[in-house]
């Protein structure tokens, strides 16, 4: 047998071997066993020595091919049988992705604290300053500088905490208005707030009432501004809070520390404006009151009214609440019951 | 005020329905509670005449009726009411018919007798018990003897009529009344109305030469009476009876419902009183003396005082002023003789005493809220007129006229330009002026000034901002632009106070607890729990309930409150926060002033059982390191602290610890004590209760970039048994002290007291960070370094180095 048939021999029977291989071991034993010092085809190439030198290159070159194909041989195999066991491995590991994934501990912020974030966010944007006055009031700023002297038959409206004759909890946020106006410094320019917090009406607490809840007061003081410009702020505040398909009209009211006097309707939430029971088929929900701030309210504090003037509104998150998630009791803002608290998650 | 439509009607000539009427005044005028036509919801319900009737075989008191209903054949009706008789014409809910509440009415058999129907009472039908007459209120209402059986009754009672119930803001006033709701409606409508004047027939003697009043002015600005003699009391004429009843009054009699319905009509109280039984032929308006009483007509006995205005005659008071009449001057069978009041009252006076003897009448409303001082002469006419026309009444000549200040209209001047810059709007000089003017008020007009001149029954309107609301309604808020505030910018931005609450909530609600708002008034006993200083209580002068009468001084008993509130619910895990303030208050000083706290509550377990976890129960640690990451957030300069605290009663002395900052008390945190939880029936439950406002007012650190050292670190672990009483504390602070320069930090990572351990002693280990940040650590230096910290334990904490 000649060299050359000798080496194709050779090459049959080592792919044959590589590729009978079934693991990694083998494959190196092959390898090993083909082209290791003491393999065949070393061997083989040891023989060269009797060829003539004329043949000695041709089979050199042949010899050399031959190496280089088992050598790939061997190289596709071993990848071949790596990702064999690989796969294995990752088919062992597999795990039933449908589990539920392990709690995590997380809190969320109060409902009624979300509806404040997102007004006072909106006011913000707008250029307003918020501010927070005290809970305990002074009758003079709760009620006098807001244009109701003691006497006022409007004070039969608000039922009143008190705790002496001139201190009580304050009934509205209002009250920031006055002693905000009080210091404010117009040469700096307008007076833009807004005033969050908690108030105290003596109620008894049931569905529709509740002695404690929430107000936000909102005020605009300039030389220029126009009872437009407090409809159009509505407008933005409403379209903010439950969506632009929601409008605004305003009604007349009477509170005595605007004038012109308002209270604003949005959209029915049930019914879309087509009238239901929940609007009483006018297709309107009162939400809030507003105006344009009463002249003797600016006097009382110091501020000019025939040169400022501008508008007024007290918006209750509660109600708002209330109607933007159905909320039928408004005990539920202040029992926390758990199982309401983590009700208001979805951020999206 | 439920206002007639069918009355407005007959001066106005609308062509809207009742609901759009009523949306129109909603959107113009007043608030409007609703729309109701009191034959809605009835079906069947006629006139019946009653043939005959004999008694029930087996009743007492039912009686078998004969009743033509207009057909062929009579029904038989069984009948309880004791005022059913033969002759009558009743009201009949007929087999199939619809009554009041949607009951339905069925054919029956009333105790084996068979029953067609019903023959009603007027609450059967929808009415209010109160505006049914007397006369009617136990049994069935009968009928005008000229209605026709098998008529509908509806428009024989005026049900078919809408009526529209205002809800009157205390300005408007003038809105009580139907005049004034058409002086509305006019400028609403762009319509004239004409207002019928009254025409009184007078006879008999000079009224002077009777009666002669007295009266303080300053109580009574206006006070006039009539005098009509020879009045036959009577029943009204059933369109009066409608007109009061749809209005939510009771007919009573002629003059007493003459007087109402022209309280109606008019807006002004009138109060007839029986003019025989006055002692004298004088009467007075003052103020009480104390001691006096009054019995008024309700039969209500009233001690008063010098606040209250009263009517006296030369002897006693004989009515309470502009709130209600005395009994003793009532109109009564055999009154013959009427003297009718009309008058304007002081309102303060009338508010205090209606507020004081708690009698809140129609009148005390009105004079409240102030009437129309320009037609109180009218209104004394009009209802003269009327006693001559419908009682027969001789009316004496002339009024008395005890006082009659009749107020100055109102003169107000404001420019177009004002106008337009506060509504934002465009208007014409010509619309303005329309507008006012169809409120019938005058207007002059020079250049760009309108002077205007308000009718003095719109007591509401003073100043120029009064007249914008006028045009801004009437003109129609639907028609002002949209804008937004131009002019100087401002900045809108929290303040630094503002951003670290904000930033308290949301670390919170990172480590897993929900935000709950509680009540700040609550009781006296958990006002004055878990309290971080001294402080006297502040109540609230006039509580609605006990659970609500004291500023709480803390916030966990509310958050405990709340614990306690799931927990009877079943819900076990509760991790709560509460932001909000809590109230101190010196003892001499009326006003706490408030502070700014942040407390915490946890119980049953954060981490609830999974599939591959178990549930871990809470306990001391949890909370502490919710508190530590919390107060890590804040970023406040100066050590954090935990010093044990055996003294707080609501907590338990094993398991509770003051924090402190940099030497000062902020607050603490632990575990409630058992007998406090058993107390608010919780289970086992960790707080913590922090003064937010003191964590914002302490300096901060600024977040600053550390190189991340590019060199090894190198750890070594210490174990040491100590004494039980050595604190993580003290031996944190000796390794940190005495670890060298290179000692990065200090990681507690066991601790035991188990059987291993001899007794009193217990086991610490510890894991020790070196690092260089400029060059590789070498282990010499780390050995020498641990080396000299160990000894140093050994040394100053006894400790043993395992």
């Amino acid at each position: 047998m000649s060299l050359k048939d000798k080496l194709s021999e050779l090459r049959q029977r080592g792919l044959a071997d590589i590729k009978k291989s079934s693991d990694l071991k083998d494959v190196n034993q092959v390898r090993v066993q083909l082209l290791g010092k003491k393999g065949p085809i070393t061997e083989v190439l040891r023989g060269m020595r009797d060829l003539d030198a004329e043949e000695r290159p041709k089979v050199g070159a042949f010899a050399n091919e031959i190496r280089d194909d088992l050598t790939n041989a061997l190289a596709e195999r071993k990848a071949e049988l790596e990702e064999a066991v690989l796969n294995a491995q990752l088919a062992k590991e597999t795990i039933d992705v449908t589990l539920p994934g392990t709690p995590v501990a997380k809190g969320e912020p109060h409902v009624i604290q979300q509806i404040v974030d997102q007004i006072e966010d909106l006011f913000l944007g707008m250029g307003y300053q918020v501010l927070s006055g005290p809970e305990v009031e002074e009758d003079k700023y709760n009620f006098e500088m807001m244009n109701l002297p003691k006497n006022h038959p409007a004070r039969d409206m608000q039922d009143t905490f008190y705790i002496t004759k001139e201190i009580l909890m304050r009934t509205q946020t209002s009250p920031m208005q006055a002693r905000t106006l009080e210091k404010h410094d117009f040469s700096q320019g307008p007076l833009k707030m807004i005033s969050p917090g908690v108030v105290y009406r003596r109620d008894t607490d049931d569905p529709t009432h509740s002695h404690q809840f929430h107000q936000v007061e909102g005020l605009v003081i300039d030389k220029h501004v126009t009872m437009a410009d407090l409809k159009g702020t509505l407008q933005v505040l409403a379209h903010e809070l439950f969506g632009d398909k929601f409008d605004v009209r305003l009604r007349p009211s009477y509170f005595p520390f605007t004038e012109p006097s308002v209270e604003a309707d949005i959209t029915c939430f049930n019914c879309g404006g087509k009238g239901c029971k929940v609007c009483k088929n006018t297709g309107w929900i009162e939400v809030l009151g507003a105006g344009m701030v009463h002249p003797n309210v600016l006097k009382m504090a110091g501020v000019d009214p025939d040169v400022y003037g501008g508008f007024a509104f007290g918006v209750g998150p509660d109600r708002f609440a209330m109607l933007k998630y159905g909320v039928d009791d408004i005990r539920n803002f202040y029992l926390n019951d758990v199982r309401f608290l983590t009700q208001f998650t979805k951020k999206g | 005020m439920k206002i007639s439509y069918n009355w407005i009607k007959e001066y106005l000539d609308l062509n809207v329905k009742p609901a759009d009427l009523a949306e129109k005044i909603e959107r113009t005028s007043v608030e409007v509670d609703d729309v109701t036509t009191p034959s809605d919801g009835l079906k069947k319900i006629v006139v019946g005449h009653v043939l005959s009737l004999e008694a029930h075989p087996d009743s007492d008191h039912l009686h078998i009726c004969q009743v033509d209903v207009g057909e062929d054949e009579p029904l038989q009706i069984v009948c309880g009411a004791p005022n059913v008789a033969a002759g009558q014409n009743v009201i009949v809910a007929l087999p199939g018919s619809r009554i009041a509440d949607n009951v339905k009415i069925k054919k029956s058999k009333m105790r084996g007798v068979p029953s067609a129907g019903m023959i009603c009472a007027l609450q059967e039908i929808g009415f209010s018990e109160d505006v049914v007459p007397k006369d009617y209120v136990d049994g069935i209402y009968v009928l005008p003897a000229d209605a026709t059986p098998g008529d509908d009754v509806y428009d024989y009672l005026g049900m078919n009529d809408s009526l529209i119930d205002l809800d009157v803001t205390p300005n408007r006033g003038d809105m009580l009344s139907l005049f004034g709701t058409l002086h509305d409606l006019a400028a609403i409508y762009d319509q004239p109305v004409t207002l019928d004047k009254p025409e009184v027939k007078e006879a008999g003697a000079d009224i002077a030469d009777q009666l002669a009043v007295h009266v303080d002015d300053q109580l009574s600005p206006q006070y006039r009476m009539r005098l009509v003699k020879n009045v036959k009391l009577a029943p009204s004429p059933m369109w009066l009876q409608i007109r009061l009843w749809n209005a939510g009054l009771r007919p009573i009699n002629n003059v007493v419902d003459i007087t109402n319905y022209i309280m109606l009509k008019y807006g002004q109280p009138l109060h007839a009183f029986d003019y025989d039984k006055f002692a004298g032929n004088d009467v007075y308006v003052r103020t009480a003396k104390t001691g006096e009483k009054l019995t008024t007509l309700d039969e209500n006995d009233h001690d008063l005082d010098e606040s209250d205005i009263v009517i006296a005659d030369e002897k006693a008071p004989i009515a309470l002023a502009g709130v209600m009449g005395g009994l003793s001057t009532s109109i009564q069978d055999g009154t013959t003789t009427v003297a009718i009041e009309a008058a304007v009252f002081e309102h303060d006076h009338i508010r205090k005493t209606a507020q004081r003897h708690n009698l809140h009448t129609d009148a005390s409303q009105r004079f409240e809220r102030g009437i129309n001082q320009t037609g109180v002469q009218e209104a004394l006419d009009a209802a003269a007129q009327m006693m001559n026309e419908l009682a027969d009444g001789e009316v004496q000549k002339g009024s008395v006229v005890g006082s009659s200040n009749i107020p100055e209209p109102a003169v107000i001047e404001l420019t177009l330009t004002h106008v337009n810059t506060v509504l934002g709007t465009d208007l014409s000089m010509d619309q303005v002026t329309h507008i006012l003017e169809s409120l019938g008020f005058k207007v002059a007009v020079h250049d760009d000034t309108l002077t205007v001149t308000v009718a003095v029954r719109r007591n509401d309107i003073h100043i120029p901002a009064d007249l914008l609301e006028e045009i801004a309604r009437i003109y129609g808020y639907d028609q002002l632009p949209a804008t937004l505030p131009t002019g100087r910018m401002t900045m809108g931005t929290l303040t630094d106070k503002q951003r670290l609450m904000r930033a308290t909530r949301h670390s919170l609600e990172g480590l897993g607890l929900n935000q709950a708002i509680s009540y700040a008034l609550t009781t006296e006993e958990k006002a004055q729990m878990f309290m971080m200083q001294a402080s006297e209580t502040t109540h609230l002068a006039w509580p609605m309930t006990v659970d609500h009468a004291v500023l709480r001084m803390n916030l966990v008993s509310g958050l405990l409150d709340d614990i306690a509130y799931n927990s009877a619910r079943k819900v076990k895990d509760v991790a709560l926060y509460e932001q909000g303030r809590v109230f101190y208050r010196e003892d001499g000083v009326d006003r706490p002033s408030e502070e700014e706290h942040i407390a915490g509550a946890i119980t049953g377990t954060l981490m609830p059982e999974s599939w591959n976890q178990p549930a871990k129960a809470v306990d001391f640690y949890q909370m502490k390191g919710i508190v530590a990451a919390y107060l890590k957030d804040m970023a406040v300069n100066g050590d954090i602290t935990y010093v044990p605290n055996t003294d707080m009663p609501e907590m338990h002395p094993g398991r509770t610890a003051d924090i402190l900052i940099h030497g000062h008390r902020i607050g603490f945190l632990g575990q409630i004590h058992p007998l406090v939880a058993k107390k608010f029936k919780i289970a086992a439950t960790y707080v913590f209760e922090l003064n937010l406002q003191a964590i914002i007012d302490m300096p901060k650190q600024e977040n600053q970039y550390d190189v991340i050292s590019r060199y090894p670190a190198i750890t070594r672990d210490i174990a040491m048994l100590v004494d039980n009483d050595i604190t993580n504390e003290q031996v944190v602070a000796l390794i940190e002290r005495r670890g060298g320069a290179f000692l990065q930090s200090v990681k507690l990572f066991d601790v035991y007291d188990g059987v291993k351990v001899p007794k009193g002693k217990k086991s610490l280990a510890y894991t020790l960070t070196y690092q260089d940040k400029h060059e590789t650590l070498v282990d010499d230096a780390v050995t020498q370094a641990f080396e000299k910290v160990s000894k140093r334990l050994e040394d100053d904490l006894g400790a043993q180095i395992r």
